[in-house]
């Protein structure tokens, strides 16, 4: 499904943006899992390229350094010479109750989370817009954002950044032929819900009528679809993947 | 390629002027034509032929055509 295509994935090396690292790879694509943290792609990639179509690739920076980012875009267009998709992924999160929100948390939330989206999208967008095809651009929100939660009021306010980031986006990148989505994961196991509470996990399980956690490949298959040609004439749109919850 | 050559052919295009324009009144505020949305193809075509990629702030000081040639410069291009 994506064979061929040159795809970016922002936080690649764990979690959700390994499962989409992972599923691209599997369905043709070459992927760069980017992170920060030297070699934690490769603690897995070897041994994963030997069974898969296409290939994961690793490149380390900060999303939120522009400069990095910069650099990072060109060394993958020089080596590809073409980028089709982009997976703006890599997050950061701090749960805090009001009365307690640490400004330095706060800061970071927004630089990751926003600020860092919005260069990836900005300079891949500018390679994108060169490109006769375009190229599809995918958003990692939250359901936090649509709906809100208690203790999270920072990082539903930067998830609701990027879903209003991702609409303006697409109206104006449209004519060059760049769609941006948005996904919604709602709640997803990952390492960090391993170290939840079982008894207050299960409550919030019961919320879902599908009667379980998202599962990181059920996000990495909408952003399949969504970098996919199979969605050529979606745009600016946010897709919930939450297995029904109800918050 | 002769950078200088390449970086006029672009302006040709992206402007619709002949060579002769190209001189020290050609500025982002003197030509009628480098509007916002020149200025960005301008950017692009200039990216695209010297495998560059702006930073921001060129992009947003880019104001003339001699101005532009320093900038390049700095990303290493030789003119």
């Amino acid at each position: 499904m994506l064979t061929g295509k040159v795809c970016i994935v922002t936080g690649g090396s764990r979690g959700i943006g390994k499962a989409i690292s992972q599923v691209f790879a599997q369905n043709g694509a070459i992927v760069y899992a980017v992170a920060t943290r030297v070699g934690s792609v490769e603690e897995w990639s070897a041994d994963f390229n030997q069974g898969v179509s296409g290939e994961v690739r690793s490149v380390y920076f900060d999303i939120s350094d522009e400069k990095a980012c910069r650099e990072a875009v060109m060394q993958v267009k020089r080596e590809c010479d073409h980028i089709d998709g982009l997976v703006n992924n890599a997050g950061v999160e701090f749960n805090e109750l009001i009365g307690m929100i640490s400004r330095i948390n706060m800061e970071k939330m927004f630089s990751v989370n926003v600020y860092g989206t919005i260069n990836m999208l900005q300079i891949v967008s500018r390679i994108m817009g060169r490109q006769e095809n375009g190229g599809s651009i995918v958003n990692i929100a939250s359901m936090t954002a649509l709906r809100g939660n208690r203790g999270q009021l920072v990082y539903s306010a930067t998830k609701g950044a990027v879903v209003s980031l991702t609409k303006s986006a697409a109206k104006e990148l449209a004519e060059k032929k760049i769609r941006i989505n948005a996904i919604a994961p709602g709640l997803t196991n990952t390492d960090m819900m391993k170290q939840a509470d079982p008894e207050k996990l299960q409550n919030r399980i019961n919320n879902i009528c599908m009667g379980r956690l998202a599962e990181p490949e059920d996000i990495a298959k909408a952003c399949m679809f969504m970098v996919s040609d199979l969605s050529t004439y979606v745009s600016g749109q946010v897709l919930a993947v939450d297995g029904c919850t109800i918050m | 390629m002769n950078a200088l050559n390449e970086y006029n052919r672009i302006f040709r295009e992206t402007f619709g002027v002949s060579e002769d324009a190209l001189n020290e009144d050609f500025t982002f505020n003197g030509v009628a034509v480098w509007d916002s949305v020149a200025h960005m193809s301008l950017i692009s075509s200039l990216e695209d032929a010297f495998d560059v990629m702006f930073d921001v702030d060129d992009i947003l000081h880019y104001g003339s055509y001699f101005h532009g040639i320093e900038i390049l410069k700095h990303y290493g291009v030789e003119f």
